[in-house]
């Protein structure tokens, strides 16, 4: 590691040290606060904070270290950061749903019921036929 | 100097991120139900990721970035696929 830090200068250092902090504080944030969470519909808008500026601030650091290290521009890193950022809300909502689906299905008591909609709202709305569950 | 900075940036953002795992994996592992156990390995698979990207900068190498863009790829579509599952009960209709 020393070959390639120790002939870097200080603000970019002070920089890349800064954003990795950030990100890694709070992906940590994150996991405790999905830890802690009481329920599952709020456990699962912890790991965001992860998933956003965690990756974001550890991206940038990246960024920020290869290009003055190389001498070049490199930003290859946002592919990762957009990727994840695009992803991320597919799949909790895919879960959230999922995880309502169930709720449902089981009774559990404390989810809202199925909206009672018309059926021109459900084709705009892409649900299925509640009599075909 | 600058070397010194970063060494210590790195090592302290590698401990956070493995306590963010470890965290995460103790739900994974304790999750109540299933959707729980999903989250728990989503957050230890992003980060992971952030592990490998802070080891890359590290060693100074460009090789874990390729690690980490395939284990989001790969992360990403196995979360999906357990959500279908949960949500149909299975995964290729």
């Amino acid at each position: 590691m020393m070959q390639s830090a120790a002939d870097m200068p200080v603000w970019a250092a002070i920089a890349v040290a800064f954003f990795l902090l950030i990100g890694s504080g709070l992906a940590l944030i994150g996991a405790i606060g999905f830890m802690r969470l009481p329920t599952f519909y709020e456990r699962i808008h912890a790991p965001t904070l992860g998933t956003s500026w965690g990756i974001g601030g550890i991206m940038l650091a990246s960024m920020i270290f290869f290009t003055v290290s190389s001498g070049r521009l490199v930003f290859h890193e946002l592919l990762i950061g957009i990727f994840v950022t695009v992803t991320t809300p597919i799949t909790f909502m895919l879960l959230a749903r999922a995880a309502l689906h169930r709720d449902r299905a089981e009774g559990n008591g404390n989810v809202p019921d199925k909206p009672n909609r018309s059926q021109p709202a459900r084709e705009v709305l892409g649900e299925s036929d509640p009599r075909r569950g | 100097m600058s070397a010194i900075i970063l060494f210590t940036a790195v090592s302290i953002a590698q401990l956070m991120l493995a306590a963010a795992m470890a965290i995460a994996s103790v739900r994974m592992f304790r999750g109540p139900r299933a959707q729980d156990r999903i989250i728990g390995l989503d957050t230890l698979y992003i980060n992971a990721m952030l592990l490998l990207v802070t080891f890359g900068i590290g060693t100074g190498r460009v090789i874990y970035f390729e690690a980490a863009l395939v284990m989001g790829m790969l992360g990403f579509v196995a979360t999906v696929a357990l959500a279908k599952f949960l949500m149909r009960g299975e995964v290729i209709e």
